[in-house]
């Protein structure tokens, strides 16, 4: 059982109710003894007999953060057959967010997509009939965490990453160009020129790593499509949603110029606002691919506004709409309830069923906005709408991989300031140019000897 | 056709090139009836471009060699002419030893020991056809159509496969040094299904030393203590006179005689379409590819001393003969400078070797292994330490046993054939010490005791020699123990050396370790702190004793490092195992495990194109195989 210790959320990370958080491995008990205080004091963690639920309270350092529930569950009496702690906090993503990156930081490693699956078959807890399932949940968590990992990256953000990266790379294929071929490449003083680089570089990624904290990095909230034909009014509804007497917090560029993202706080909620070209069949070029990127923006909506212009008939590509709405969480607004209507909710419904919620407005007169967001906030509240589960786990991924790169680097200039020798750096720049590299979902492959080969001159 | 000469033996060698030497004598040694084929009897173990052995990394793969009872260490001890220790300034990975030699004494030296190794002939033919049926392998032909039968062939062709010889607008079928080249063989190998690339490399001109003006360059001179490449050189013995080389460098002129006859080299007119090496580039691309540089190093180094021939190390080219008579006289030093051979560039057959095991087996056809360029390397070493695996595993082969093979955490020789075997290479593959990720482990100063044990199980390695290593590594062991355990006070004597040396006094007491520790300080220097010290150890202890002390922080995270790679490297894969069945593997990872099917789990999660997940999926369903069993 010596496997690594791995954390991540067992429950959907939502406002509502409780959060399970999931630790498991070798570590999982000492980590929980760092963190966790008894309400008896006295208690131990190693005390504890396998199976039992304890009460008190979760610390980062000196701060509390919760106040939770723990189930101790000793190997091989788990899912994992590893040692596993659950630890019940108060639901919340802010606050689950806390606990993860507390028990991150006491040893544990976000778990990667279906990893504790994968133990649970390895170590034999699951039945062989199951390792197909178990194959497929690794494997379409492994893709779907990827695209998640870049989509919630800004794009900005993720050029400033490949920029540290490009920087590492370039710093050790110069050293290693000079150790292979010392006669040709000297490193004099080379040493104090990378300290200056390196102490640079850190302050920039530092300054990365904060916008972490209070969230200016990650795309977050409740992914919020608005959908419908063109001129159905989308448009107005993203205007009337974010009107002046709302905050408009920032404004992203989209990467598809014919998607409009916007960020919206609602009472606490936070959706990222997603305007999208009108569906419907058409020859022109250009407004096919608008329709396509729509559709696309829809099958990864955790939320789905679907705007019907009440004075049009329905026609086939409302059907097709209704086709995407199967099997999503969606809301139905029916707009220009100002005008003659000639579509009604009977009709609606007779297309789409009953499962999604139905509410009549006026964007133009600014009349039933009310109710529409009231209905958004309950779903979210009654735990109808949640975020993607990976989302947080990728996110604090994300900051680990970036804190990890920083110490490295910090290494190297502990190693330079303690004179090292310098293919001593090589190990640990090499480190923080692989931690990057998770981020953008990119691993090292032979980029350091292509490095090497493009950009100096060694050889006979 | 029963008029043929027909001969029957256990292991047949074909080349005499480096790789070629080291598996015939391994075949020969382990007690095999050996045959090497070589097109020219005089070209055994040639060295057709730079006049030296070792090298960065290079020099790594000569130490291993000799660990593993190779001959390349030993030979060049014999014949060397200058040695030196590179990189002495840096940190322990990466010093490396490389001595210039006596081309012609390498050669000759090399002959003397092949001839006179018992279950060793040499015959000098061209092999044309290899034998093969039931895809395994029985023999090979001759131009002469004579037939040799052996139950192992290694093929170590060099650059010798349809070779052509190009500077300028000349083209030569030959191979390297004018010598014949091989015409054949490719056809007999594609006929087989085995796939060939075609790689291309270079030399640069031979020159006489007498139309040399020595004064405008900067001399060069060997180490004044040399150190042996094999662990069984008596250092005293290697102590003897040594040549200089000379550095001088191009200039802008070299620069622009270059580029005004670009049009004339036949690597920018298309007439050369092999792949060349781009660590080793022409002074041509240099100059193309580097156009901001205003001078480039050029090193003259004798080929020998009973010639006048010298090497221009950093200016290998095809440009056209007039060309390079300019070009190499624009350089200082060069006014009136002689050329004996000319520059060229060379073409060659070789094999994209991911169609071989990590034992340098084909695939698919059993009993027939390679080794050397032809496996897409460049370099002396590279190639010796192929041919020596490749002929360990020949013999083993024949007599039954379980083939060898060196793991990325043992050995340079087992991150060498790893790369080959299992990434995309599309240039003559050299060996780096940035591509050995554990390359504080993979010392040239450890190389024996890394590696002798295998060489000793192997059978390569003498008694006598095994039982020295363990003493040694007993030695090293109790040494270091004893060393962290020995208490240093705070005494004026202590704080006299301290100050001597650099360092900052004690204010406490400490350990010699802890002082070791300190960069400016080492084993050697703390004698006088330390009464106690044995005086009677093997050749490389205190050495060991001081790179293990003083770098243990490093040493021991890569160790933990090769504990997690270990896990996967033994996670075999069978070899009949079906990829088509493995559910969730995305596409692209399936084809290319299907095409090159790595032995370990290890070994598939190198393979670009694979992602993590990807070897999520294998380790899931190669467990649901087992407990299905």
């Amino acid at each position: 059982m010596n496997q690594d210790t791995i954390v991540a959320a067992a429950s959907a990370m939502s406002s509502a109710g409780i959060g399970i958080i999931r630790i498991s491995g070798e570590n999982a008990f000492s980590i929980l003894e760092r963190i966790f205080q008894f309400k008896n004091e006295r208690k131990k963690v190693f005390d504890q007999p396998s199976y039992t639920i304890h009460y008190g309270n979760i610390y980062d350092g000196e701060e509390l953060l919760d106040e939770v529930i723990v189930l101790l569950m000793k190997g091989p009496h788990s899912y994992t057959m590893e040692d596993t702690v659950e630890i019940d906090c108060h639901g919340g993503i802010l606050l689950m967010r806390r606990i993860l990156e507390t028990v991150i930081r006491e040893g544990a490693r976000p778990a990667e997509p279906g990893e504790f699956t994968k133990r649970a078959f390895l170590n034999g807890r699951i039945d062989l009939s199951q390792a197909e399932a178990v194959m497929d949940v690794i494997q379409a968590g492994n893709r779907m965490a990827l695209e998640s990992s870049l989509s919630q990256l800004k794009g900005s953000v993720a050029n400033r990453i490949r920029g540290f990266r490009e920087k590492i790379l370039y710093e050790t294929a110069f050293l290693e160009s000079a150790l292979d071929d010392p006669e040709h490449i000297s490193l004099e003083g080379y040493g104090d020129r990378l300290s200056e680089i390196l102490r640079k570089l850190n302050l920039r990624m530092e300054a990365l790593i904060d916008s972490f904290e209070n969230g200016r990095i990650i795309k977050e909230g409740i992914k919020t499509v608005i959908l419908g034909k063109p001129n159905a009014g989308k448009s107005s509804l993203l205007n009337v949603l974010l009107g002046e007497e709302r905050a408009i917090v920032t404004e992203i560029a989209g990467t598809t110029r014919d998607i409009l993202e916007e960020e919206l706080y609602l009472n606490g909620i936070s959706l990222r606002l997603l305007d999208t070209a009108g569906i419907r069949k058409t020859e022109d070029l250009v407004e096919q691919i608008g329709v396509g990127r729509a559709k696309e923006q829809a099958e990864q909506a955790d939320l789905i506004l679907y705007v019907v212009d009440t004075s049009c008939e329905l026609d086939e590509s409302d059907v097709e709409i209704c086709k995407i709405l199967e099997k999503k969480k969606a809301i139905i607004v029916l707009n220009k309830s100002d005008l003659q209507i000639v579509v009604t909710e009977d009709q609606i419904r007779e297309k789409i069923g009953s499962q999604h919620p139905v509410i009549s407005i006026s964007a133009k007169q600014k009349e039933g906005i009310q109710y529409l967001e009231d209905t958004i906030r309950d779903l979210f509240f009654k735990g109808k709408l949640s975020f993607n589960d990976e989302f947080v786990l990728t996110n604090i991924r994300h900051k680990t991989a970036l804190e990890d790169a920083k110490k490295s680097l910090e290494m190297v200039l502990d190693s330079i300031l303690n004179g090292m020798p310098e293919d001593f750096y090589t190990i640990d720049l090499m480190d923080a140019y692989h931690s990057l590299g998770t981020i953008l979902g990119e691993d090292m492959g032979e980029d350091l000897i292509q490095e090497i080969f493009s950009k100096f001159c060694t050889g006979k | 056709m029963d008029s043929v000469y027909k001969e029957e033996c256990q292991v047949i060698v074909v080349g005499a090139g480096h790789a070629g030497c080291e598996a015939a004598l391994a075949s020969a040694r382990l007690g095999l009836k050996t045959i090497m084929f070589t097109v020219s009897i005089d070209s055994i173990a040639l060295m057709p471009c730079n006049p030296n052995i070792g090298g960065t990394s290079k020099g790594h793969l000569v130490r291993e060699i000799d660990a593993l009872g190779g001959e390349m260490g030993r030979n060049i001890d014999k014949t060397f002419i200058q040695s030196k220790m590179l990189n002495l300034s840096k940190g322990p990975a990466v010093h490396s030893l490389r001595a210039q030699a006596d081309k012609a004494e390498y050669s000759r030296s090399m002959r003397r020991t092949l001839e006179n190794t018992d279950h060793l002939s040499i015959v000098q033919a061209e092999v044309t056809e290899i034998l093969v049926e039931n895809d395994q392998i029985f023999g090979v032909k001759t131009y002469s159509g004579a037939i040799y039968y052996g139950r192992a062939v290694v093929l170590c062709t060099g650059t010798y496969l349809r070779a052509r010889c190009i500077y300028g607008e000349v083209s030569n079928a030959t191979g390297p040094n004018g010598l014949q080249a091989a015409n054949y063989l490719t056809d007999s190998l594609k006929a087989l299904g085995i796939e060939m690339y075609r790689f291309k490399t270079g030399t640069p001109a031979r020159i006489d030393k007498r139309s040399i003006d020595f004064t405008r360059m900067e001399e060069q001179v060997g180490d004044e203590r040399i150190v042996p490449f094999s662990f069984t050189t008596d250092p005293e013995e290697v102590q003897r006179d040594q040549v200089s080389c000379w550095l001088t460098y191009t200039n802008e002129k070299t620069h622009e005689i270059i580029r005004n006859n670009l049009d004339r080299s036949p690597l920018y007119s298309g007439m050369i379409e092999g792949t060349g090496p781009r660590y080793c580039p022409s002074i041509e691309d240099k100059v193309v590819k580097f156009a901001d540089k205003n001078r480039h190093q050029v090193f003259i180094e004798p080929e020998g001393l009973y010639t006048n021939e010298m090497y221009v190390g950093g200016m290998s080219s095809s440009l056209p003969e007039d060309v390079q008579h300019e070009m190499y006289s624009s350089v200082a030093g060069l006014e009136h400078v002689r050329i004996v051979r000319n520059a060229y560039a060379i073409e060659y057959d070789c094999i994209d070797p991911r169609q071989l095991f990590p034992t340098l087996e084909f695939r698919k056809i059993s009993g027939l292994f390679s080794g050397g360029q032809f496996n897409g390397s460049s370099g002396y070493e590279e190639a010796a330490a192929q041919g020596l695996l490749a002929g360990i595993n020949a013999a083993r082969k024949v007599l039954g046993r379980k083939l060898i093979t060196l793991d990325r955490s043992q050995a340079y020789l087992g991150v060498l054939i790893d790369d080959l075997v299992t990434k995309e290479n599309r240039e003559p593959y050299r060996m780096m010490t940035s591509r050995a990720e554990y390359r504080l482990l993979l010392r040239q100063d450890n190389a024996d005791l890394r590696l002798t044990k295998i060489g000793y199980e192997i059978g390569l390695i003498s008694e006598e020699r095994y039982q020295t290593l363990l003493k040694k590594e007993r030695q090293i062991e109790e040494e270091i123990r004893r060393v962290e355990h020995v208490n240093i006070g705070t005494s004026e004597k202590v704080q006299t050396l301290l100050k001597e040396a650099g360092s900052t006094p004690l204010t406490s007491g400490s350990t010699l370790g802890e002082l070791i520790r300190r960069p400016e300080l080492n084993y050697d220097l703390l004698a006088p702190l330390d009464p106690d010290r044995p005086s009677d150890f093997f050749r490389g202890v205190t050495e060991q004793v001081n790179i293990n002390i003083k770098y243990d922080g490093y040493i021991k995270r890569q160790k933990k490092q090769v504990e997690q790679f270990k896990k996967l490297e033994k996670k075999q894969i069978p070899e009949s195992f079906s990829y088509e069945e493995v559910p969730s593997l995305r596409i692209e990872a399936r084809q290319k495990l299907e095409k090159y099917r790595p032995v370990s789990i290890g070994q598939a999660s190198r393979i670009s194109g694979v992602s993590p997940a990807d070897i999520s999926v294998l380790v899931v369903y190669m467990e649901q195989l087992k407990r299905s069993k």
